[in-house]
């Protein structure tokens, strides 16, 4: 089993002139391939900011982050863009569809990017896959909150990560809906045996990752459920 | 970047093709917003190719025509009757061609008929002048009959109007009375402006002496034109001749001459116009600008995903820059377009101005200039707010926000302010030919622009720092949309505010030159000015004018001179020594010169003192010069000068300067003599009187014209009505351009408006939520807009006064006494214009429900 992310003595502080902000400090966990896991905690608690630093999206103060190998702090933006195209999906709370673009055209961005061939192709049977075939053409606009979600899994999954990463993926839509889309998520997620990454208030929806990380004030108060899922892992081994 | 790249033929793959595709998905859903800023760019391209078009056609006409411009081969003038010398040069020029000779003077003319005199020009022709080209008549065979024998004359069609005289009727010119042929409507290379100020007269030159109007003294001109023998090069014969011509203070014209002076002459008027176009296309780009910083703003969360999704800055940034390049392609392509289709009308427009007919055709040379250049400015324009999304980081799509997108001390931002300076300063100077008219340009487009936009500012702090908290609330919330976030208030004052600075200047200034002539002629000032009085006539015409109940105001002789010397120096060595820096016209051009003993209310010691008289016959005669002609000269006090008059040399010293006051309406001389010298020589006397009615003036020309035809009369009313005509004329092309500055900053106003629409729809539908009613929500969007229109009107109208005074000042040397009238309807008017279009943007706002309202801006 290789380490996907391994995360060491992460902190983030925001410099405001002479104020000084730290929402995380000292943070460290690793995840292996396969690897389904929750960050959990309130309102405030620096979850998000985690999840960021995670994938990427921003810088950490000190600390580091290996994402596939990759040591993400010394790469520039544009360089961490392209780690993030070859080897990160993104799950958006409210869905973060292009408007301009038609649900087939928002799926093929990534392929695109990546300069694959029959973009058109694996991105209508990943439509077909998460049941919006049908709807290739339309807008995000006019699909409603559920499809517009669906959509945006079939984008995370469209370039095969290695690594996905889900901010509230169920927070904007109404329970049943929701429902749907863990399902989906998680079925794709197995298919796929990409390591997922989760923020979420949902404690149930965390109870079906293998591991939960709590984080408060912006330090890592617990890490339930590492020691199944790493004798889980010895299991399947 | 380490090893980790596993596809490094991504980055090769992700080509051209992708941006533009990805360019052109992403624009489908944004036309309509993307058409917003096309539209401010359109007019100012419009403008460009228009005048652009227009110049190119006129400079082919001008070639075509170039001929019939002086309807001659060479044309040979002279202010001086020919010596035998000179004679004999203008004889041998004619050997193997032909020549016609005209003698041209002002005089005054009667209509019998409607008992009317006027000042005209008249020309005693004879010969077959024109050889090329027409003089244009009605009947169009008048032009050759009027020369064919007999008392015949053809007179400019507007005079014929004026006195409502026709052929067949008769005009008296001096002693001889003529037939009127026919009306002449066109000379070859005359404009329309010309026939204006100096309507012409044509009779045949033998019957000249008979008019007894060529008197001693008298201004006359002398042309002599040439159709040369098959196979001479005109400017090569007057290469070889420049040297005695010169010599002989004669001018000449060749065809390729006046082809190239003509040319100069309207390249600039239409570099002036394209200037102006140009100003209102800098003015569309501060649309451009401010539409795609608010296309970019609600762009952010796009470009986050994309940036998620492993866009790198630079293709995010190239995404965007190929839709603006798109609209200002689409832009400029419809501006020429438009600007093909205005230059139709040109020709009519400049009608007045043109001494050959412009034909129209499609310059493409103009139409690609015009889409080169409307392309290139709107994309440094829009790179401005582009240049932020190479910092747009893929946070955005977490947290919904940023702090800050670029940093002023980006020296990427710094080198695009830097290329729109320069391409500004490029442009101009290719427009103005000068380095330092082009650095004057720009820095005034800078100091307009800074100026605006400091007032807008200053506005926006002003409020915020007294903020009448006692106010209505209505007031209140109007006053605070001034400087809420994503305000226009910065954007509406630069744009309104220049269009309405252009505007009033041209009124500020027509308004001003003409009070400059509108002043001198009020009461007690002279309007009527009589000149060419003979010696002998001098008192019968002095009793005449007071028979009449008028006042002579002043009764002043004057000598006409040539300046031979200047400490030493001949009109020869001037020439040589171009070191010198003294002007050739010193030596050239005819004096008039007075002499008495007193200076009058409008003149001023400068240095030095007038004694007035001469005491000692036999030194220097001490004589005073206006002082800006003698630092031209470059003449100081105790400079000694030899005046030729009229074959008899006399000796000077420069013992006195003066200031003199030209804009009043006075004899006013550059060279003054004392008494004691001049009272001898050949000379006339010139009048000037007051006249309370026209009647009384109409009454007393006709009178005099018949009893010394030989005087001619300037009556002021008719310059100022001429000046007025002429600075109409001009105005209204240079309004015309204008315009499109106005319309370029109602568009952008148009623009502004919608663009912030969507702000203020929430804000809108939350104040009704809250229970304001639709006159409350209409009361805030009309105040704020009755704000802004009022400040960028009134910034406008204080810039138009500064830049009034500094041409006046320093362009027209005018005192600057503005009249403010026109500028009440200029304020009133753009800032109506603000509050109408405000409004009628806004009434989708109000007349929905606010739940629809909700409901649409949620979907």
């Amino acid at each position: 089993m290789s380490t996907i992310l391994d995360i060491q003595n992460l902190s983030k502080t925001y410099n405001s002139g002479d104020r000084h902000l730290t929402v995380l400090q000292g943070i460290n966990f690793s995840l292996q391939a396969g690897d389904t896991c929750s960050i959990v905690g309130p309102s405030g608690s620096g979850k998000t900011t985690l999840l960021g630093l995670c994938a990427g999206l921003d810088r950490a103060s000190t600390g580091s982050v290996i994402l596939n190998g990759v040591q993400l702090d010394n790469l520039s933006e544009d360089e961490r863009a392209q780690v993030r195209n070859q080897y990160v999906g993104f799950i958006f709370q409210n869905f973060q569809l292009i408007p301009t673009l038609t649900a087939l055209e928002n799926v093929m961005v990534p392929l695109e990017l990546r300069g694959e061939r029959n973009v058109q192709r694996q991105a209508r049977e990943l439509l077909e896959r998460v049941g919006l075939a049908a709807r290739h053409d339309h807008y995000p606009t006019q699909l409603s909150g559920g499809e517009q979600q669906r959509v945006s899994l079939a984008r995370a999954f469209s370039n095969r990560p290695t690594i996905l990463f889900a901010d509230e993926p169920t927070g904007n839509l109404d329970e049943e809906t929701g429902e749907r889309v863990e399902k989906l998520l998680f079925d794709l997620n197995q298919e796929a045996g990409t390591t997922l990454v989760l923020v979420t208030h949902d404690l149930e929806l965390a109870e079906k990752t293998q591991r939960i990380i709590r984080i408060k004030g912006g330090t890592l108060v617990s890490d339930t459920g590492e020691t199944e899922s790493i004798s889980l892992r010895k299991e399947e081994q | 970047m380490s090893d980790i790249i596993i596809h490094p033929e991504v980055k090769r793959s992700l080509n051209l093709r992708w941006l533009l595709q990805m360019a052109w998905r992403d624009s489908r859903r944004n036309r309509g917003k993307l058409a917003l800023f096309i539209s401010s760019i359109v007019l100012g391209i419009a403008a460009l190719v228009a005048i652009n078009s227009f110049s190119d056609n006129l400079k082919t006409d001008i070639d075509k025509q170039a001929k019939s411009l002086i309807g001659a081969d060479l044309v040979v003038m002279s202010n001086k009757e020919l010596d035998a010398d000179m004679q004999k040069l203008i004889d041998s020029l004619a050997i193997g061609g032909q020549r016609s000779d005209e003698v041209r003077f002002a005089s005054m003319v009667y209509f019998p008929s409607s008992q009317g005199t006027r000042l005209v020009q008249v020309r005693a022709l004879e010969g077959g002048f024109p050889y090329y080209g027409a003089i244009e008549s009605e009947p169009a065979n008048a032009s050759r009959t009027f020369r064919q024998g007999g008392l015949k004359a053809l007179v400019d069609h507007t005079l014929l109007l004026q006195f409502n005289a026709k052929p067949g009727d008769s005009i008296k010119v001096g002693d001889l009375t003529f037939e009127i042929v026919g009306a002449l409507n066109k000379i070859p290379g005359q404009t329309a402006i010309t026939a204006t100020i100096a309507p012409a007269v044509y009779i045949p030159r033998q019957y000249l002496d008979s008019t007894k109007l060529l008197q001693k003294g008298s201004r006359i001109s002398y042309y002599f034109y040439y159709k040369l023998a098959p196979g001479t090069d005109a400017d090569a014969l007057v290469k070889k001749l420049e040297p005695r011509l010169e010599e002989a203070g004669f001018g000449y014209d060749t065809v390729n001459s006046r082809k190239e002076s003509t040319g100069e002459a309207y390249a600039d008027l239409a570099n002036f116009l394209a200037l102006v176009g140009f100003v209102a296309l800098l003015l569309g780009c501060v649309g451009v600008a401010s539409a795609v910083h608010v296309y970019i703003r609600e762009k952010l969360s796009t470009i986050g995903v994309l940036r998620c999704l492993g866009v790198s800055g630079k293709q995010a940034f190239l995404i965007y820059l190929f839709q603006v390049m798109a609209m200002g392609l689409i832009g400029s392509v419809v501006g020429a377009v438009i600007g093909s289709l205005i230059q139709l009308y040109l020709p009519q427009l400049f009608q007045s101005f043109l001494p050959v007919e412009v034909t129209v055709a499609v310059s493409w040379l103009a139409i690609l200039q015009g889409i080169a250049i409307g392309l290139a400015i709107s994309v440094l324009f829009a790179l401005l707010p582009l240049l932020s999304i190479r910092d747009v980081s893929p946070l955005i799509t977490l947290r919904g926000s940023v702090e800050h997108l670029t940093s002023q001390k980006d020296p990427v931002r710094w080198a695009v302010y830097t290329l729109i300076l320069a391409f500004i300063f490029v442009f101009a100077y290719f427009q103005l030919g000068t380095w330092l008219r082009a650095l004057s340009f720009t820095a005034g487009v800078i100091v307009a622009f800074v100026v605006l936009a400091l007032i807008a500012r200053g506005m926006m702090w002003a409020v915020r720092r007294f903020f009448p908290v006692s106010w209505g609330y209505v007031w209140r919330q109007s006053l605070a949309n001034l400087y809420r976030p994503n305000n226009q208030t910065l954007l509406l004052t630069v744009s309104i505010g220049l269009g309405t600075a252009l505007i009033a200047t041209l009124f500020l200034m027509q308004r001003l030159l003409l009070s400059e002539v509108a002043i001198s002629g009020s009461k007690n000032q002279p309007n009527l000015v009589l000149f060419d009085i003979q010696s002998a006539q001098k008192e019968q015409v002095a009793n005449m004018v007071r028979q009449q109940g008028m006042p002579v105001l002043q009764l002043v002789p004057v000598v006409t001179m040539r300046m031979e010397e200047m400490n030493g120096l001949t009109a020869a060595d001037v020439r040589r020594d171009t070191t010198l820096g003294i002007p050739d016209w010193a030596f050239t051009r005819e004096y008039r010169v007075t002499y008495r003993d007193t200076l009058i209310d409008s003149e001023k010691t400068a240095a030095g003192t007038w004694t007035g008289t001469v005491t000692d016959p036999d030194k220097p005669v001490p004589i005073s010069l206006e002082e800006k002609y003698a630092e031209r000269l470059k003449v100081e006090l105790g400079d000694t000068m030899i005046f030729n008059v009229q074959g008899a040399i006399v000796p000077t010293v420069v013992q006195h300067l003066r200031e003199v006051e030209w804009n009043r309406v006075q004899t006013n001389f550059l060279v003054l003599f004392p008494k004691g010298v001049l009272e001898e020589a050949p000379q006339f006397h010139v009048l000037m009187t007051h006249t309370a009615t026209d009647v009384q003036s109409a009454g007393f020309q006709r009178a005099l014209v018949q009893r010394f035809p030989n005087i001619s009369a300037i009556d002021l009313g008719l310059i100022l009505q001429t000046l007025d005509d002429i600075l109409s004329k001009i105005s209204f092309v240079i309004r015309f351009m204008a315009l499109f500055s106005i319309s370029t900053g109602l568009l952008v106003l148009i623009g502004s408006v919608n663009i912030s629409k969507f702000q203020r729809v929430q804000e809108s539908v939350l104040l009704r939520t809250l229970g304001a009613s639709r006159r409350q929500i209409l009361s805030i969007n009309a105040f704020e807009y009755l704000l802004l229109g009022a400040l960028a009107a009134g910034t406008g109208i204080l810039l138009s006064v500064a830049a009034s005074w500094a041409l006046a000042v320093f362009s027209f040397e005018v005192d600057f006494v503005p009249d403010f009238a026109p500028l009440l309807p200029v304020f009133l008017g753009i800032t109506a214009l603000t509050v109408a279009i405000g409004m009628l943007n806004s009434r989708g706002i109000l007349n929905r429900p606010p739940l629809e309202v909700l409901r649409r801006e949620a979907a």
